[in-house]
C-alpha cells in the first residue's frame, strides 16, 4: 500500500520544499520506491533543490491535461534509482489544477511508488489545499517563531477539515511534527522558542529537530538534497528523522549549543 | 555562546517565554473560532428581538461568547441591561 505524505506549513520559507526533497530522498536511499511532487504552481523550485532543473521537459499540469504521460513526466534522480520527481509547472494557468485532475495522477502514481511525498506551496490557497487533500500523513514543518507556530497551528485546523480523510469521515491524517532551523544557543538563553514550548502550543508528535545550518544553503547551491551531506548537523538530523519515520528508535541530536573547540571549527556543521 | 551573549543576557528578558504566552493566547483564540458554530449572529439576533419586547437595548448590549473548557462548552450571554432611569416605559 503506498502512502501520500503532504509536507505542509502554511507560512511560506520554513523549510517545506528543503524537507520535502531529504525526506524524499532518505526514503529512496534505504530502498522504498518514492516519487517527490511539486505543487507549487508558477514557482517551481523542487527541480533545483533536487539538481535536476535542467532534465524537466514535462510538468505536473502537462500530466493532468493529458499533454504527457507520467512517464514522460517524471524524472528519474541520478544518484538513486528509487527516487523521483515531478517538477510543477511555470505557468501561471491554474485553470486545469483540480482536484480531480490531481487525485487521477496520484491515483497513477500509486501503482508504481510505495511513497508519495507532496511539497506544498506556502499559503493557504488552493495549491496548498491540493497538496494536503489526498494525504495519509503530514509532515508540519515549523520554525521556533511565532508567526510560523501560529500558521501550523492553522494548518492543523485545515488538515481536520479540507482534507479528503476529513471530509470522508475516516481515519484522520497523522500528523508529525519537524522543528527547522532549530539553534540551541538561543534557546538557550531564552531567545527562541523551545521544542517543549512547541510541542506544548502545537500538541502533537514530534518526529524531528533540523538544527540550522550553513550546509543547507551550501547543498542548495549544488543541487544536492542536503540529507546527502553525511558530515552535516543538518543532513545527519534529517537520516534521523527518516528512520524514525520507519518506525526506528532513534534519540534527538544537535540540541546542545555547540562547543566551538579547534576540530569541531575544522570540520563542523 | 560568546562572552557578549553572555554578559548581555542578564539584561534581556527571557524573550521566547513571552513568545510562548503570546502564541497560547492567540491559538486558544483562533482555534475556537475555527470551530465557532455559525448559528451564532441568528441566535443573538432572535435574543435582540425577544429581550427588545421587554426592554431596550443595543446590538452592542448583547455579548455572546462560546468558550471550551476541558470537554465542555460553555455558552456565555451578556446581556446589559440600560441604566434604571433610561429604563423604557412603552
Ligand atoms: N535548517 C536550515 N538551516 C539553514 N537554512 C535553512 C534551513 N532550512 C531551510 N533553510 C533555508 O530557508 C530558505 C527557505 O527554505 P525552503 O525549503 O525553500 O522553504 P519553503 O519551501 O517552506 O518556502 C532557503 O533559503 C533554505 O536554504
Ligand atoms: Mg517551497
Amino acid at each position: 500500500m503506498s502512502k501520500v505524505i503532504v509536507v505542509t506549513s502554511g507560512k511560506g520559507g520554513v523549510g517545506k520544499t528543503t524537507t520535502s526533497a531529504s525526506f524524499a530522498t532518505g526514503l529512496a536511499m534505504r530502498g522504498y520506491k518514492t516519487v517527490v511532487i511539486d505543487f507549487d504552481i508558477g514557482l517551481r523550485n523542487l527541480d533545483l533543490i533536487m539538481g535536476c532543473e535542467r532534465r524537466v521537459v514535462y510538468d505536473f499540469v502537462n500530466v493532468i491535461n493529458q499533454e504527457a504521460s507520467l512517464t514522460q513526466a517524471v524524472i528519474r534522480d541520478k544518484a538513486y534509482e528509487n527516487l523521483h520527481i515531478l517538477p510543477a509547472s511555470q505557468t501561471r494557468d491554474k485553470e486545469s489544477f483540480t482536484i480531480k485532475g490531481v487525485g487521477q495522477v496520484i491515483n497513477e502514481l500509486k501503482d508504481s511508488f510505495e511513497y508519495i511525498i507532496c511539497d506544498s506551496p506556502a499559503g493557504i490557497e488552493k495549491g496548498a489545499i491540493m497538496a494536503l487533500y489526498f494525504a495519509d500523513e503530514a509532515l508540519l514543518v515549523t520554525n521556533p517563531e511565532v508567526s510560523s507556530v501560529r500558521d501550523s497551528d492553522r494548518m492543523l485546523g485545515i488538515l481536520h477539515a479540507k482534507s479528503k480523510r476529513a471530509i470522508d469521515g475516516i481515519e484522520p491524517i497523522k500528523e508529525h511534527l519537524i522543528i527547522n532551523r532549530y539553534i540551541p544557543s538561543r534557546v538557550e538563553s531564552g531567545e527562541m522558542l523551545s521544542i517543549k514550548d512547541i510541542q506544548d502550543l502545537l500538541g502533537i508528535d514530534l518526529l524531528g529537530v533540523i538544527p540550522e545550518s550553513e550546509m543547507v544553503l551550501q547543498a542548495s547551491n549544488a543541487g544536492v538534497p542536503v540529507i546527502r551531506e553525511e558530515e552535516s548537523n543538518s543532513g545527519q538530523a534529517y537520516r534521523d528523522l527518516v528512520g524514525r519515520f520507519l518506525g526506528e528508535d532513534i534519540p534527538l541530536r544537535f540540541l546542545e549549543p555547540e562547543k566551538k573547540g579547534l576540530l569541531k571549527r575544522l570540520f563542523g556543521t | 555562546m560568546s562572552l557578549l551573549n553572555y554578559l548581555s543576557r542578564k539584561n534581556n528578558k527571557p524573550s521566547a517565554s513571552l513568545a510562548k504566552e503570546r502564541l497560547q493566547i492567540i491559538l486558544a483564540h483562533e482555534r475556537a473560532s475555527i470551530n465557532r458554530p455559525d448559528y451564532l449572529p441568528a441566535l443573538k439576533r432572535d435574543l435582540m428581538e425577544v429581550v427588545g419586547r421587554y426592554i431596550k437595548i443595543n446590538a452592542d448590549d448583547i455579548k455572546i461568547n462560546l468558550e471550551k473548557e476541558g470537554d465542555t462548552e460553555i455558552l456565555e450571554l451578556n446581556i446589559a441591561l440600560p441604566e434604571p432611569l433610561t429604563e423604557s416605559t412603552s
